[in-house]
């Protein structure tokens, strides 16, 4: 095991993230001879799309599929690669000069590095419904991650609810795992089939076509699919009951567990707290990073592969991680070979053609993402969707006075999962677009840290003075 | 809520509450308790409500649990070790522990 | 005067301008508050919440007895706040405490008190220098590298992110006009009215008081003030939600009544209201930690850093314009132990037409002349 002291001080390369993209860049710049080290905070590498790649307990490897296999290639690479990998390891802070801190086991490190590629990926978007925040609730990504790293599938009588291709794909590797799902609530807007056929074309070319096919067969033969246009969780200390529009048609099933989805969107934090420039896509319906071709971001020497760059996938995050490292060896070690970026890049287009197809054919319904008045927005300050609205209405233009105002966005998950809501919310109360609206402002530390450790960091006699005086 | 798949076992055994429970070596802490039928691990320190594993994946911070004595730490980034101490953690977190 | 849009214009719409306009309102004006956007540098989003007597006044006495005037309002201010809105801001004047971590903190704290009531015209305070079994008393939390402290039984605290909040509502409530992305570009003063030149259109208001924090010094010699200010930058430390187990104040360290714990304070010269600088929040961590042991385990969940609103020598300016009648400035650092006295007794004298000299004159930015001359 690695701890705090075992590091240099400086790294020609940092790299945070152990996904898909992380492992990818590692590996090209270690093989390439640039000093690498790779954080993870998770106790495996494999990023969520490989989650417990390296440790799985699960033997038929038919449950989780090939393309989760493909991942221990990666992984394989990346430790062969000469790259110092480190899990266990919460990076908490990142400023525009590239210093790094870092926390292994309760001791805090600041870390310099000559680059940055930032690999954090992605997270589930807010899926704000009534009873969200009971036990019994959670994401389907929290559904497959016990599945993959730890064997454990859910319990008793078990909804899937929402939209896009994870959705579909959990339920396929849980029914292969031999559990049971009594059915799928599915919120995807029928008038997206429409919108969507013009980017048939280009998935038809992508590899998810076939692939997404035939898992949509394999789940629709086993568990009933209901398209709903509403839905609640409801129950005493635990969720008790499901409650849902269909069609128009009010229902109800009692359920012990409800595995929300409506798609990813990138994990912003670390990158807005490092002063990284971003925009609102508004056909992912979220913010992501302006980047250049290299996935260079707007803080020089400061990169971003995976799905943190842009939703496009686990396979296209490999890619995106090599096309970043290869600037970084560029940079760093101009004398190294690397391979052509223009064959990575050709490779990663074909990745991401079908994207048009599903981000237009998943675009989670505007009920789903803009929550009723008493919803919970906020789950960490208990912040309702009526408290911002009704501060939005005398005044209050963005989310960082609604902070100030509401405390939205102040508990320790810093606004991952409230962010966007309280974006949408305000742009939708002002009658403004979510990019004049903007997002949280953060800062250090974007993962909680002791104040001990806070307290251990390297002080000078400046900064001391700056506060004793 | 969550029941164990046949090719797995369990291997060693944590504290959750004062109540000895089995868990598996290569489980996180949230993992354990999700395999065990915990069905909330802390209540929010603004209303009381019960709350349990969310994301699973070190983003939503549901899972804030005290471990071996150390509170707020989350449940689904630390692995169990044989003999660790959980509890699922009150409302606000005492400072001190 | 001409039949303006508004009585008075209100630039700035942090505490002191939302407190400035509340008062107004209250005595039957017509208001508008002009403010800037999300991302204005606001240091009503990053103050420390102290409503602190202690140390104020070493220059000016006078400053002493209108810190203290505001501090004795406040639990009124709070009330009546509370009445219109439903909001308690948790207003409380438990008595503050300022710790020492050396002898030598603990004699300079000595020296700066006594220099501060020596001098002519000060209000007493009372504040008293407690040695550390008088200070572990109160605070049974304290480390033990805390050698004593100086101690005001009339500081308090309350919670100003909801001060804010429920100004703001207060206003609203009482048909004050809010109008943020309207940055004011500039001010002349045509035909017995103002008109405020902003980033969306004209204002029109008979008359205008200014209360942008370091931005009146852009502003004011719009309409004949001057507002000579020294912005600074703090940073603040913010913990997780804890149990209670501090029931006073300190000047570097507060417990919120969400429980959450606020550790300050710095002061560094940059401007950037975005940066932070890693090693000042890890000064004001070991501090905490050797003040209080207790939370050298708990989780930081947040930094702030915010740009200090500081007049040139740190005292509050009011003042009225000679050369555009009717135009006023307000500059203070202490936005939230003065809201009260803004509120209720600066609001009513621009609401009157004319600063009452009895109370502020000391305050007028004329000071800075007569300090130049001698």
């Amino acid at each position: 095991m690695t701890e705090a002291s075992d590091l240099a001080s400086a790294y020609d390369l940092v790299v945070i993230g152990g996904g898909p993209a992380g492992l990818a860049a590692a590996a090209l710049a270690a093989r390439a001879g640039v000093s690498t080290v790779l954080f993870d905070e998770n106790p495996g590498v494999g990023g969520q799309i490989y989650r417990g790649i390296t440790s799985t307990p699960l033997k038929k490897r038919a449950v989780l599929g090939e393309d989760y296999w493909a991942g221990a290639e990666l992984a394989a690479e990346a430790k062969a690669s000469g790259a110092l990998i480190v899990t266990g390891a919460t990076v908490w802070s990142l400023d525009p000069t590239r210093q790094v801190g870092v926390s292994i086991a309760g001791k805090a490190r600041m870390i310099e590095a000559r680059r940055v590629i930032i690999a954090t990926g992605s997270l589930e978007r807010p899926f704000p419904i009534p009873g969200w925040t009971l036990p019994g609730v959670m994401t389907a990504g929290a559904a497959q991650t016990a599945l993959k790293a730890h064997g454990l599938v859910p319990n008793g009588r078990v909804l899937l609810a929402g939209c896009g291709p994870l959705l579909w794909l959990l339920a396929a590797q849980m029914l292969r795992a031999g559990a049971r799902i009594e059915a799928i609530l599915d919120t995807t807007l029928r008038a997206n089939w429409l919108r969507a056929v013009p980017h048939l074309p280009d998935f038809l070319l992508s590899p998810y076509w076939s692939k997404g096919l035939a898992l949509l067969r394999e789940v629709r033969a086993k568990v009933p699919v209901i398209p709903i246009e509403r839905l609640s969780a409801r129950g005493e200390g635990k969720l008790q009951q499901v409650d849902y529009v269909s069609r128009g048609k009010d229902s109800r099933r009692q359920a012990d567990v409800l595995l929300l989805h409506q798609g990813v969107v990138p994990n912003v934090n670390l990158a807005n707290a490092a002063g990284v420039a971003h925009r609102w896509n508004e056909r992912q319906i979220c913010f992501e990073p302006v980047l250049d071709v290299d996935f260079g971001s707007s803080v020089p020497g400061i990169a971003i592969a995976g799905d943190g760059a842009g939703i496009a996938g686990g396979t296209a995050a490999a890619e995106r991680g090599r096309i970043a490292a290869i600037a970084a060896v560029r940079a760093l070690k101009p004398s190294a070979s690397v391979p052509d970026p223009q064959s990575v890049r050709q490779k990663l287009q074909r990745e991401e053609l079908g994207r048009g197809f599903l981000d237009t054919l998943y675009r989670p319904a505007d009920a789903f993402r803009l929550p009723e008045d008493e919803t919970i927005a906020c789950r960490c300050e208990e912040v309702t969707a009526k408290q911002i609205r009704d501060m939005a209405a005398i005044g209050c233009e963005g989310p960082n006075q609604m902070k100030a105002f509401l405390r939205c966005g102040m508990g320790p998950c810093q606004g991952r999962l409230c962010g966007l809501t309280v974006t949408e919310l305000i742009a939708a109360s002002r009658h403004t677009r979510p990019a004049d609206v903007g997002y949280y402002r953060l800062r250090p530390p974007v993962k909680p840290i002791t104040l001990a450790e806070l307290a251990s960091l390297p002080i000078s006699e400046a900064e001391r003075k700056a506060v004793e005086r | 809520m969550f029941k164990r798949l046949g090719d797995t076992a369990d291997t060693l055994t944590i504290e959750i509450d004062g109540k000895s429970v089995r868990a598996r070596s290569g489980d996180t802490v949230a993992a354990a308790m999700l395999a065990n039928g915990i069905d909330h691990c802390r209540t929010t320190p603004v209303t009381g409500a019960p709350r349990a594993p969310y994301c699973l994946m070190g983003v939503c911070f549901e899972c804030l649990v005290m471990i071996d004595g150390v509170g707020s730490r989350q449940g689904c980034l630390v692995p169990v070790r044989d003999g660790m101490r959980v509890e699922t953690q009150q409302g606000k977190r005492e400072a001190g522990r | 005067m001409a039949a303006s849009d508004y009585d008075v214009a209100v630039v700035g719409g942090g505490l002191v301008g939302a407190a400035t306009a509340w008062g107004l309102a209250r005595e039957g004006c017509r208001v508008a508050l002009l403010d800037e956007g999300d991302r204005a540098v606001r240091a009503s989003r990053g103050n420390f919440a102290l409503v602190w007597v202690q140390s104020k006044g070493l220059g000016l006495a006078a400053y002493a007895g209108w810190t203290v005037r505001s501090s004795n309002a406040w639990a009124d201010f709070a009330a009546t706040l509370k009445e219109e809105t439903g909001l308690d801001v948790c207003f409380q004047r438990p008595g503050g405490f300022h710790l020492a971590l050396s002898e030598r903190e603990l004699e300079a704290r000595a020296t700066t008190l006594k220099r501060l009531h020596n001098q002519p015209g000060i209000v007493d305070y009372k504040t008293e220098i407690l040695d550390h079994s008088q200070v572990a008393k109160m605070l049974p939390d304290i480390g033990r590298e805390v050698v004593g402290a100086s101690y005001c039984p009339l500081d308090g605290h309350v919670n100003s992110l909801r001060l804010f909040r429920t100004l703001h509502t207060a206003i609203h409530a009482r048909g004050v006009k809010y109008l943020p992305s309207h940055r004011v570009e500039n001010i002349v003063r045509e035909e017995g009215e103002f008109r405020l030149t902003t980033t969306q259109g004209e204002v029109r208001a008979g008359r205008v008081a200014l209360a942008a924090g370091n931005a009146n010094m852009r502003l004011a010699p719009m309409v004949g003030l001057e507002a000579p200010m020294k912005p600074e930058r703090g940073q603040i430390v913010v913990t997780e939600r804890l149990r209670p187990f501090l029931h006073h104040p300190v000047v570097t360290l507060r417990q919120t009544d969400e429980g959450t714990v606020m550790i300050g304070d710095s002061k560094e010269e940059s401007l950037d209201p975005t940066g932070l600088t890693l090693g000042v929040s890890a000064t004001e961590a070991e501090r905490a930690v050797r003040q209080f042991p207790l939370l050298a385990n708990v989780n930081v969940v947040r930094t702030w850093s915010a740009i200090r609103v500081m007049t040139q020598d740190g005292f509050p300016i009011y003042d009225e314009s000679e050369t555009h009648p009717g135009a006023f400035v307000l500059c203070c650092h202490s936005g939230v132990t003065l809201a009260a006295n803004h509120a209720l007794t600066v609001a009513p004298m621009i609401a009157r037409g004319a600063l009452d000299k009895t109370l502020v004159a000391p305050f007028s930015a004329r000071r800075f002349h007569v300090q130049e001359a001698g």
